[in-house]
């Protein structure tokens, strides 16, 4: 045979750096090869997961491959820019930084003298939050927030609310345990390949997984059993899992008794009795005394009664159980509802049961919890669950996360092997975080961290008049729980003027003007509204971003931010951490290449340039007494900055010499410390705190050791919340911060301590009978992926999904457009058969559609042409109930954008020439990327 | 025309596990990173940014789904397709230059690309489409099985496997020597069923399929219901079970 002879061998690249991916929000290890190009410099040319990283193990996703084209995209930005015509219209001149930097101090130094709530700064997919909050409450404006309040705070806040911790960041399932996994409305995404990498445990091991989810693609598509639930229904479906096994007695009554507040004692007024201390009180079922929860020795009886002064005081596990027992939660009350038949739901209740209690797993390691009581085995309940924005984002949401928590404690089955773990520095309970905070001084740093969990009425930011303290009316009675802010409606405020008119918008990585608003056509309007006067209404907008986004069209100044490549930046424990349940664990970005936009200012990272912003305008945090910078720029920040004494941004590689992890000295090697350790550090939990961390004394200590708090703080799960009554009975007329009367019957009903199920308002379902949602592809993040050559081609465009009956219905054939209605708005757009989807359902993918003229794309692409936004059919308000008041879009606890809620109906159309609406074309910053892509970096 | 050797002792292919891939598509831009930088010619695109993008892959993921006859509810498979580096490679006998060759040491099936003169012949013959033409080069490009890096001294050893497995985050890809019937690919396609894809061609694919597991099967009449017997529909309640079941655990 004539065989060429080949060399097998070849050089792989010229370095490998090792940094943090940023194509998602996942943060997983890469390593980016750099080979040596023509020019003699080191280029990108190849990127793959990092193996010995704590989040991907080595795996990457398609994302995270194609990160070299997202750093080589023409979509770039190249300089800070002014706006040189009106909004919206893409004219704009490239400035130095100088001027960029002085332009934005002169508008804000004013502003924080005058009134710092006048400057709105809100950042979208922000991965170093505890510093731009730092930021914004030096700066004193009580209007800070990120994107929380649009994605999936109503999980956050029920999580912690419930058991100090909830999905994704917080916790995962114990992949290397569980049985039977259970994952709710996880479309493709959050989190993106630990799902994938632990699914793939469980497959290779045969174990169960049930996919709840109206769409079956993804993660939903290997399910082993798909159900295909009504959307906005999920909770009513897992109070009737909880109904069969209350009836059955298929709980876990040890761990209730022990680790929750079922046995706490309730009073009349359905607050916790308490004694002196402000401890909860249970009854002792080893002496039938009263005693505070937490007194060593004592077993919590969740049998308990107390007779004291005429009233039986009764446990929370009593009243949960009356509750819940009730017919109206019996699966045949619920299945018509749920789309799910009665017997598919008992079923699922019993393999349930079967698994937590018949093959429960037990591991011979001995701990001690929080009450002295020695355990000689960690007991395991193989049942596991996930959810995210498809419970999330419902305005029933937060009681639906709530519900499915209660169902994981009922089982024993949180912080138990096999089943739900927290990954450090969670769990955490609400205690343990701040409240909200919003007093404003002029020219003064705001009174404390902007966002909190409030623990009762007293805690709502509102001012003396009532009125709401913050733009986005957090913490209000219209959303008392809003944890994470209301992005979604600061813009509509804004322009409003409702609470009140602000000067300067501030926006970093958050593509308002586009796919991350309800409602887009009409915030364009509010962005490029004019008063009476020929101003805008809002005044100013500052956006940074790295690329060329639509909302780049709508900003007076753009401060041009780096590639995930060419910039610090920390993956902090006080922030977003990348934890595993055995391991703290942080990480950093490091510039593996230098920014370089030749023939232009150039670009800067957006964290330094709020630095040096900092600095300019004199913020405390930012500048000494003497007025000169404390950090030059945001890695000296990283290095030096102490949130506590000896507590910084990385826990790695602390003090002096470095030896130290958690509380140290600031290193000034520590960057160095952590890129020449692969970008990351991990410190490990002992065996025996690796489960019942929120009781488990080995746990706590180590927590303490750590920094990750200053003294052991055990707690209970909180099934009943407290604080809800609190609001609750405010609404009822009690203490003196009342509801307004249009809200009262709405606090009443939603702030109820034991989860509730209420069905969406998305207008009348006999006019609107059809759910519509949105998910995001595993191969795209946002609007980011858009602009990338590689993953462009696999979700170029979106068709409507449309299920099997619906497409027979209407006559639909391939290649068809429907005429999309719902009560906000009207789009036209191609639709697409998927017969495995819920019948009564349409939906597509998220931010494919982009606006013409944006992201470097060229006009005819068709992302602008077949492509759309589902956005454009969702407001950010409720259609008007003839009151004359502005009702949110959202969940009324939290204030979580209820994008899921939406109803439509469809109607075939004639094909018109492109996707409907269509908005002009915006004039491209950067123009257009080239017409051919045919590269190699190492031409050798 | 082009001969094939005879068929080598070690076969080199990739196992799919379509029970575990969930699409994601990590595999495919993987192997189109590895495979830009890397074996001959850059991977190329076409209208990167424009109205019809059109790249050259090596690998790509079809969606599929499936209704089951007896009823029930629609399925989603989906199904990552590549070179099958055949044994009887209709792709290398076609080939008017040589170019296309089957490797003796290993099987894998390769392009020459010094001597392709990009005719296209041997796309036309491949049954599974796995080949695609570089337009801007002219040269027919296909998977490698990543023959750059399963042997590569330069590449830690763990590394010695082809992109799109060391990416897969779900584990749904294995890469080994089907050859050999001890190996753990080999034991994978025996215990669960791998196939070969479209057999009635008669090109003996060495890559292997691992078909999904039967899904939906939860039976309605369930073995497991007694477990939802009641316990509390007595007349002293919930809390008269509770107080019974609580003796039976306390102390």
């Amino acid at each position: 045979m004539n065989q060429p002879t080949l060399d097998t061998s070849p050089k792989v690249s010229d370095e490998i750096r090792q940094t943090t991916c940023y194509m998602c929000a996942c943060r997983c290890g890469i390593n980016v090869h750099l080979k040596k190009g023509d020019d003699g410099k080191k280029h990108v040319a190849y990127i793959e997961g990092n193996r010995d990283h704590p989040v991907n193990k080595g795996v990457l996703c398609a994302k995270g491959s194609a990160g070299i084209m997202q750093h080589t995209a023409p979509s770039r930005l190249r300089a800070p820019m002014k706006r040189t015509g009106p909004r919206g219209s893409g004219e704009y001149v490239e400035i130095s930084w100088e001027e960029a930097l002085e332009t934005a101090t002169s508008w804000l130094k004013p502003l924080r003298e005058s009134g710092p709530e006048k400057l709105a700064f809100f950042t979208g997919r922000d991965q170093s939050q505890s510093f731009t909050s730092f930021w914004a409450q030096n700066f004193g404006t009580p209007n800070y927030a990120a994107h929380g309040g649009f994605c999936s705070v109503n999980m956050a806040a029920a999580g912690i609310y419930t058991m100090g911790g909830a999905f994704w960041e917080f916790g995962q399932p114990d992949w290397e345990h569980t049985k039977l996994f259970m994952l709710f409305g996880v479309a493709e995404d959050h989190d993106s390949n630990p799902i994938k990498i632990g699914l793939g445990k469980l497959k290779a091991r045969g174990a169960k997984v049930i996919g709840v989810n109206p769409v079956r693609s993804g993660y939903n598509a290997i399910a082993d059993e798909w159900v295909g639930i009504t959307p906005g229904t999920d909770g009513l479906f897992i109070l009737a899992l909880i109904h069969e096994l209350l009836r059955a007695g298929q709980i876990d009554l040890e761990y209730l008794a022990r680790f929750t507040n079922a046995p706490v004692l309730l009073d009349d007024n359905g607050l916790f009795l308490r004694d002196a201390d402000n401890k909860p009180l249970v009854i002792d079922r080893n002496t039938g005394e009263v005693s505070r929860f937490d007194a060593p020795g004592i077993y919590p009886d969740l049998a308990g009664r107390l007779r004291q002064a005429g009233t039986t005081h009764r446990t929370v596990f009593q009243v949960m159980a009356e509750r819940y027992t009730a017919t109206e939660y019996a699966p045949d009350a619920v299945a018509e509802r749920c789309g799910i038949p009665a017997t598919t739901i008992r079923r699922i209740a019993a393999e349930l049961a079967h698994v937590a209690f018949n093959e429960a797993i037990e591991l011979p390691i001995p701990w001690t919890d929080f009450r002295g009581d020695h355990h000689t085995s960690m007991t395991g309940r193989p049942v596991s669950f996930h959810a995210m924005r498809g419970v999330s984002a419902h305005s029933n949401g937060f009681q639906t996360a709530r519900a499915l928590h209660i169902l994981q404690i009922l089982l024993g089955s949180v912080e138990t092997p096999g089943g739900f773990r927290f990954k450090p520095p969670y769990p955490k309970p609400p205690e343990a975080h701040p409240t909200p905070h919003g007093g404003v001084q002029k020219g003064t740093p705001l009174n404390g961290p902007h966002l909190g969990f409030p623990r009762g009425p007293d805690d709502l930011l509102l001012k003396e008049d009532g009125s709401p303290t913050r733009i986005d009316k957090a913490f209000t009675w219209d959303n008392p729980m809003s944890v994470h802010g209301l992005m979604h409606m600061v813009i509509a405020n804004a322009h409003a003027g409702d609470p009140y008119k602000i000067d300067t918008l501030f926006l970093y990585m958050a593509n308002m003007a586009w796919n991350s608003s309800m409602n887009t056509a009409g915030v364009i309007e509010m962005l490029t509204d004019k008063g009476a006067d020929g101003e805008y209404v809002i005044p100013r907008i500052i956006y940074s971003d790295a690329y060329s986004s639509e909302m780049v069209a709508y900003a007076d100044l753009i401060l041009p931010d780096t590639t995930y490549l060419e910039r610090h930046d920390c993956i902090s424990l006080l922030d977003r951490p990348i934890c595993e349940p055995d391991a703290a664990a942080d990480a950093i970005r490091w510039p593996v290449v230098e920014p370089k936009r030749p023939g232009h200012a150039g670009v800067r990272g957006f964290q330094s340039v709020l630095v040096d912003l900092g600095v300019r305008i004199g913020l405390p945090g930012f500048v000494k007494e003497d007025g000169s910078a404390i950090y030059t720029d945001y890695a000296d920040y990283i290095t030096n900055h102490q949130r506590r004494p000896g507590i910084g941004p990385l826990m790695g590689f602390r003090g002096e010499d470095g030896t130290e992890t958690g509380r140290g000295t600031p290193n000034q090697d520590q960057i160095q410390r952590y890129i020449d350790n692969g970008g990351f550090f991990i410190h490990h939990i002992p065996e025996d705190a690796q489960y019942y961390k929120p009781w488990n004394t080995a746990y706590q200590d180590w927590a303490v050791n750590l920094g990750l708090f200053d003294a052991p703080q055990p707690y209970i799960f909180q099934l009943y919340v407290e604080p809800m009554r609190k609001f609750q009975r405010a609404a009822e007329g009690h203490g003196d911060r009342q509801p307004p009367e249009h809200l009262r019957d709405q606090i009443k009903h939603v702030m109820d301590p034991l989860p509730i199920w209420y069905a969406p308002d998305a207008g009348d379902p006999e006019t609107y009978p059809i759910h519509a949602l949105t998910q995001r592809p595993m191969a795209m993040y946002h609007s980011w992926g858009g602009q990338n050559a590689w993953l462009r081609q696999i979700h170029g465009a979106n068709p409507l999904y449309v299920p099997t009956d619906l497409w027979k219905q209407h006559g639909f054939q391939d290649g068809d457009w429907a005429k999309v209605t719902s009560p906000h708005g009207q789009i036209t757009v191609p639709v697409a058969l998927q017969a495995a989807l819920n019948s009564n359902t349409v939906w597509t993918w998220n931010a494919i559609g982009k606006r013409k003229g944006s992201w470097a794309l060229d006009p005819d692409a068709p992302e602008s042409t077949r492509g759309f936004l589902l956005n454009h059919l969702i407001s950010e308000l409720l259609p008007p109930k003839g009151d004359g008041l502005r009702w949110s879009n959202s969940d009324p606890i939290t204030g979580q954008a209820a994008w899921f809620d939406l109803r439509v109906k469809i109607e075939k159309v004639g094909a018109p020439k492109e996707s409907q609406p269509a908005f002009p074309a915006l004039k491209s910053p950067v123009g257009t990327g080239p017409d051919r892509l045919s590269q190699k970096v190492g031409k050798s | 025309m082009t001969q094939l050797p005879p068929p080598s002792k070690v076969k080199l292919g990739l196992v799919i596990d379509l029970d575990t891939c969930v699409g994601c598509h990590a595999c495919v831009i993987s192997c189109k990173g590895w495979n830009t930088e890397n074996y001959g010619v850059p991977l190329s695109d076409e209208d990167p940014y424009g109205a019809e993008p059109e790249g050259v892959f090596l690998n790509r993921v079809h969606s599929y789904e499936v209704t089951p006859r007896t009823g029930g509810a629609a399925q989603t498979v989906h199904f990552p397709k590549s070179c099958l580096h055949c044994e009887d490679a209709p792709c290398v006998t076609v080939c008017p230059t040589g170019a296309s060759y089957k490797r003796v040491e290993d099987g894998i099936v390769l392009v020459n690309e010094s001597s392709c003169i990009g005719c296209g012949l041997c796309a036309w013959a491949c049954p599974y489409g796995a080949r695609e033409l570089d337009p801007a080069a002219g040269v027919m490009k296909k998977c490698t099985l990543c023959v750059d890096r399963i042997y590569n001294e330069n590449l830690p050893e763990e590394d010695r496997e082809p992109a799109c497995v060391r990416t897969c985050p779900a584990g749904a890809r294995h890469f080994g020597d089907l050859g050999d019937s001890s190996s753990d690919v080999s034991i994978l396609v025996a215990e669960r069923g791998g196939m070969d894809l479209m057999p009635e061609l008669g090109t003996k694919p060495v890559n292997k399929y691992l078909p999904p597991r039967p899904k939906d099967t939860g039976s309605e009449i369930d073995i497991l219901a007694p477990l939802l017997t009641p316990v509390i529909d007595t007349p002293d309640g919930v809390l008269g079970w509770l107080d019974r079941a609580l003796t039976k655990i306390t102390p």
